[in-house]
């Protein structure tokens, strides 16, 4: 199993933001959007509010309680295939 | 992809470490500005894989280390205040005041409660109505838009017993000065992802060629990290001045635009007094006149309260990267994580706590 970054310090996080992949989404109130958010074994509920285009099954990265951003697939790939290809050419 | 192990990956790791070391001529001397990239560099043993010829340097990137002792005075008062809860995040309780901390004040008697979100003490205010739920916000930009959310939810369903002591702190100022000052020589810059995330990266650019020190947005595991140096090397080896973004999954240039466009409406810079450091011009938040009334600097009983540094903690040597934490005579003797004497051995983010729990061998 993975260990989050927030699991490793006895005191809960403050600057630390971790990504958790998004199962279920509530828009019924427009001023506090939430998803239920999936980090390893542990489900909570984030606001959504700055990042409302997330879907079911994207990763967002989230921070006390708020998702922060969408983690971009198409550049989580980018990055990583670039750096697989590295030295190799 | 889970968007944790991937970065983890070791073949990865050693790829970037070679690529480092194929484009490096001469010494260099990079800042981490975030703790929370200062203890993966620590737990993942980067320092050792890194050529000798490079120096990181530890920066100021730990909200709970900069966060002055007035603040801390003020909310020990909150906390022991008769009908007032003190909600803070658990990082905040053991830091030492100059006479008190959270953990002491709960322990007199204080209501101090460990929150994980800012939204969470809107709740608390919303169960408890005849009392004064307090929010102690202390963090970058990145913890600061889940405050101004809290503010505005608070203000939405009128829960009027709500109010947040405002300690935010912003990076970019306090890059401004660590590059003005004389006794610190940096070549270039790893950028917090995480602030980026909501901020972007656009108000790097013009410190980058101000200062002419390349900088590279950065994540926190240690492919990216690593990936944040090597961009930045390559930037100082090629003579190029600019600002990279090493961590493109979370971060676009503009950063997130909601979160920034509700940090403006709830918020306003202000000179802010960093621990350790001293002031800095417009490096802080305050509430906007709008949201007078959820300010808790305004209650009664916090007018005397102007606490300063003292103790042979050399915080702000440490922030500033001058010294590092080993290099203190007090560290690993009368200053641990479980009795500390400065902020620094205390946070999950702070340097002193990581050369403590990561060992250099």
């Amino acid at each position: 199993m993975i260990t989050l970054p927030f699991q490793e310090h006895n005191l809960n996080p403050m600057c630390l933001a971790v990504p958790g992949q998004v199962i279920s989404i509530d828009l019924s109130d427009p001023d506090m959007k939430m998803a239920r958010v999936k980090f390893g074994e542990i489900v909570k509920d984030i606001c959504i509010q700055w990042v409302d285009d997330v879907k079911v099954g994207e990763y967002v990265i989230a921070h006390i309680g708020t998702a922060l951003s969408k983690v971009d697939e198409a550049d989580a790939l980018y990055t990583l295939n670039a750096l697989k290809e590295m030295g190799d050419l | 992809m889970k968007h944790i192990d991937e970065y983890r990956d070791k073949e990865l790791v050693d790829k970037l470490v070679s690529q480092i070391g194929k484009e490096l001529t001469r010494p260099w001397t990079l800042m981490e500005i975030c703790g929370g990239q200062t203890h993966s560099i620590m737990k993942y043993g980067l320092l050792d894989l890194l050529p000798e010829a490079i120096t990181m340097v530890h920066g100021p990137g730990c909200p709970v280390c900069v966060t002055p002792v007035e603040f801390i005075d003020k909310a020990v008062a909150l906390s022991l205040r008769a009908g007032t809860i003190l909600a803070s995040f658990g990082d905040m309780l053991r830091v030492p005041g100059p006479s008190n901390d959270l953990l002491r004040a709960r322990a007199q008697g204080g209501d101090v409660r460990i929150v994980f979100s800012p939204l969470d003490a809107v709740d608390l205010a919303a169960g408890n109505p005849d009392k004064q739920v307090v929010f102690f916000a202390v963090g970058f930009e990145t913890t600061a838009p889940a405050v101004a959310l809290a503010i505005r939810q608070a203000e939405l369903k009128e829960i009027n017993n709500f109010r947040v002591l405002v300690a935010h702190v912003l990076v970019p100022p306090a890059m401004r000065a660590l590059l003005s000052n004389p006794d610190i020589r940096l070549d270039g810059f790893l950028a917090a992802g995480h602030v980026c995330t909501v901020m972007g990266y656009e108000e790097y650019i013009p410190i980058a060629e101000e200062f002419q020190v390349p900088m590279a947005v950065t994540g926190f595991e240690p492919v990216d990290i690593l990936l944040g140096i090597q961009k930045t090397l390559h930037m100082l080896e090629k003579g190029i001045v600019g600002v990279e973004n090493a961590y493109p999954r979370s971060v676009k240039q503009e950063g997130n635009l909601k979160a920034r466009e509700l940090l403006k409406q709830v918020f306003e810079p202000v000179d802010r007094n960093w621990r350790g450091i001293g002031s800095i011009p417009l490096s802080g938040f305050r509430l906007r006149e709008h949201y007078d009334r959820f300010d808790a600097g305004t209650l009664p009983g916090l007018e005397g309260i102007h606490a300063s540094e003292s103790g042979p903690c050399i915080a702000g040597e440490i922030l500033t990267g001058i010294r590092k934490p080993h290099e203190c005579s007090a560290f690993g003797k009368l200053c641990t994580p479980e009795k500390p004497l400065g902020a620094p051995m205390v946070s999950s983010e702070g340097a002193c706590a990581a050369y403590y729990k990561y060992p250099c061998p």
